[in-house]
C-alpha cells in the first residue's frame, strides 16, 4: 500500500466515482456512527470501499469529554467495524455529546481542568483498550470562551496524547474558526501545538454567523477550504511533514472531482515537501 | 456531583431553556449549540421520515419534528436508528388530526428504515424438494421483512409520496396492508392483501408452510394460496434457514 497522502470524506452520492479513484495516496473518511447497523446496503457500501481504499473511521459520538466512560455497547459495536474494514486511522473529538444516556449532536466543549484531564486520559485508555489500538483526538471548534481552564488547549492535548499513548488529529480549520471567534492568533495557537504527536489533519470550510455580539465562523463543513486555511496549512506541514490530510465536506456537497481538486491541492503541497527534502 | 457532571448538567439545562443561570449561555454564540443539537435531531428525522416530510412540507415536519426532538431527544447517537416513537407522537399530536393517515405513513417510513438496517440473509433453497416435502418446511422469516397494516389507504399515500407526489389522484379510502422486503440490497414495499400477511403471521410462530396456508385459508377462505407462497419467495420474505433473528 502506498502511503496515505490527501483524503476525502466520503459521501454515499460518490459511491461510484470513489470506486473508480485509482489516484495515488487516496483514502477516504467515514463517521462509524452512520455503518453501526446489521447488514443492508451501508455495511456492503462500506465493505466494497475498503476493499478498493484505505478507509479512516472518525467518530463523532464517543463523548470523551463526558464526566464517565463511554458507552460500551458504542464501543463494543466501534470494534466490530474496526475489525470488519480494518481501517488505517481510527479518530474522534476533544468534546462530548451524550449526558445521562441522551445524545446532544453536536461536539460540546468543556473546561479544561485537572479533573476533565484525568477523565479524558481515561476515557481515551478504555476506548483505545477496547478497539486494541491507538486512536487520535481531534481538536475540537470554539463558539465562546469559557471560564475555568487551568489549561491551554495545545498543553491539554500534549499532556492528554503522553499520558493516553494517543495521536492527535489537527483540523486547522477549527482552528482558524475558534482563533477568529476567540480572538487569539492561529499562527500562535499552531506553533504551540504538539505536532510530533499529530497523525492526520483535517480541513474543512466554514460559514459565518452574524450575531449580536458580533461575526461568528461557523465550522459548518458546506464550503471550500478558505484560502487563510490552505496557508495555516502549509505553514503546519512545512513543520510537521508528511501528514494524511483530508478534505471535509458535509453541506452543500459539491460534485466528486471538484472535491478531488481540493484534495490533488493538499496532495500536491505534500508532494513538494518530498521533492524539497 | 464532580464538577465536569455538574457542569454539563448545567450545560443541558441551558441547551434545553431559553434563559438560563449559566454564565456561557449568556453570550449570543451559545445559540450556535442550541441550533445545532437540535437541527441535528430534525435533520435525522427528516432524513428518516421523508414520506411524511412530503405530504407536510418541509416548514412544518421541522416544526412538529422540534416538538418531537424537545419531548423524546435522541438515546442513540446513531442517528438513522432516531424517531422509532415519532410514529405515536403525531398519532397523539392535536394539529395532525385533520391528517388521520400521517401516523400510518409515519409507520411505514420507520419499518422501512428497520428492513434497510437489518442483517443480510440469503434465501431459501427450496428448488429440490418434493411437493410434499416443502409442506413440511417450518420456514425462516427473513431479518429484513416487516408487516404494515393500516385501517387508512396509507400504503397507496406513502407510495405516492416516495415518488415526490404529494396527493394520490382517485384514492379508495378503506384499510391497506404491505410486506416491507429487502431483496438484496433494495428495501422495497409491496401493497399486499391481508390475507399474506396472516400467512407470514403463522410462518413466524413456527409453523409449516402448510399449516400456515391452512392457518390463512381458516380466516381468508377465497386466499390465492399459491399466489401469496410465489409472492413471498419473490419479494424476499424468507431466509435460508439458521438465520437467528435480530
Amino acid at each position: 500500500m502506498t502511503a496515505l497522502t490527501a483524503g476525502v470524506g466520503f459521501k454515499p452520492q460518490h459511491l461510484d466515482e470513489a470506486l473508480a479513484c485509482t489516484e495515488a495516496g487516496v483514502w477516504l473518511e467515514v463517521h462509524p456512527e452512520n455503518y453501526m447497523v446489521d447488514g443492508g446496503p451501508r455495511l456492503a457500501m462500506l465493505d466494497a470501499l475498503a476493499a478498493r481504499h484505505p478507509l479512516s473511521l472518525h467518530g463523532v459520538s464517543l463523548s470523551l469529554g463526558s464526566a464517565v466512560p463511554p458507552d460500551a455497547t458504542h464501543l463494543a459495536r466501534l470494534r466490530r467495524l474496526l475489525d470488519r474494514v480494518e481501517p488505517a486511522l481510527v479518530s474522534e473529538h476533544l468534546a462530548w455529546s451524550v449526558y445521562e444516556g441522551r445524545y446532544l449532536p453536536d461536539l460540546l466543549p468543556f473546561p479544561r481542568t485537572a479533573e476533565a484531564l484525568a477523565r479524558v486520559v481515561d476515557n481515551v485508555q478504555r476506548t483505545q483498550e477496547a478497539l486494541g489500538r491507538a486512536i487520535s483526538v481531534e481538536n475540537p471548534s470554539h463558539y465562546l470562551a469559557l471560564e475555568g481552564h487551568a489549561w491551554s488547549e495545545t498543553d491539554f492535548l500534549a499532556e492528554l496524547a503522553a499520558r493516553s499513548g494517543c495521536g492527535l488529529l489537527l483540523d486547522i480549520n477549527n482552528v482558524h474558526v475558534s482563533a477568529h471567534n476567540l480572538g487569539f492568533r492561529a499562527e500562535d495557537y499552531l506553533d504551540a501545538f504538539p505536532l510530533h504527536a499529530v497523525t492526520e489533519i483535517h480541513l474543512a470550510g466554514h460559514g459565518v454567523d452574524e450575531t449580536r455580539d458580533g461575526r461568528l465562523l461557523i465550522d459548518s463543513h458546506d464550503a471550500a477550504v478558505d484560502d487563510a486555511v490552505w496557508l495555516l496549512y502549509e505553514r503546519v506541514i512545512a513543520r510537521a511533514g508528511h501528514v494524511p490530510t483530508l478534505i471535509e465536506r458535509d453541506g452543500d456537497v459539491p460534485a466528486f472531482d471538484r472535491l478531488m481538486d481540493e484534495r490533488r491541492r493538499a496532495h500536491r503541497a505534500m508532494s513538494r515537501l518530498r521533492e524539497a527534502a | 456531583m464532580n464538577e465536569l457532571a455538574a457542569y454539563q448538567s448545567a450545560f443541558v439545562d441551558a441547551l434545553d431553556a431559553e434563559e438560563a443561570d449559566f454564565a456561557p449561555s449568556r453570550h449570543a454564540a451559545f445559540d450556535v449549540y442550541r441550533n445545532t443539537t437540535m437541527r441535528g435531531c430534525v435533520d435525522a428525522l427528516e432524513d428518516n421520515f421523508p414520506a411524511v416530510a412530503c405530504l407536510v412540507g418541509r416548514d412544518w415536519f421541522r416544526s412538529v419534528a422540534a416538538l418531537y426532538a424537545e419531548a423524546e431527544p435522541p438515546r442513540d447517537s446513531r442517528l438513522l436508528h432516531y424517531g422509532d416513537t415519532f410514529p405515536a407522537f403525531l398519532a397523539a399530536f392535536g394539529p395532525a388530526a385533520e391528517l388521520p393517515y400521517l401516523a400510518d405513513v409515519a409507520r411505514l417510513d420507520r419499518l422501512w428504515t428497520e428492513s434497510y438496517m437489518a442483517a443480510d440473509a440469503a434465501a431459501p433453497d427450496w428448488g429440490g424438494l418434493a411437493a410434499d416435502a416443502l409442506a413440511r418446511v417450518v420456514p425462516t422469516i427473513h431479518p429484513a421483512l416487516r408487516l404494515f397494516r393500516a385501517v387508512t389507504p396509507a400504503v397507496s399515500i406513502w407510495q405516492a409520496s416516495r415518488a415526490g407526489l404529494p396527493a394520490v389522484d382517485d384514492l379508495a379510502w378503506r384499510p391497506e396492508c404491505a410486506l416491507v422486503a429487502r431483496a438484496g440490497m433494495t428495501v422495497q414495499v409491496h401493497a399486499v392483501e391481508a390475507s399474506s400477511l396472516a400467512f407470514i403471521d403463522a410462518c413466524a410462530t413456527g409453523a409449516t408452510l402448510a399449516e400456515a396456508a391452512m392457518h390463512t385459508l381458516g380466516i381468508y377462505s377465497d386466499a390465492a394460496l399459491d399466489h401469496i407462497f410465489a409472492e413471498c419467495l419473490r419479494i424476499g420474505a424468507f431466509a435460508h434457514e439458521g438465520v437467528s433473528h435480530p
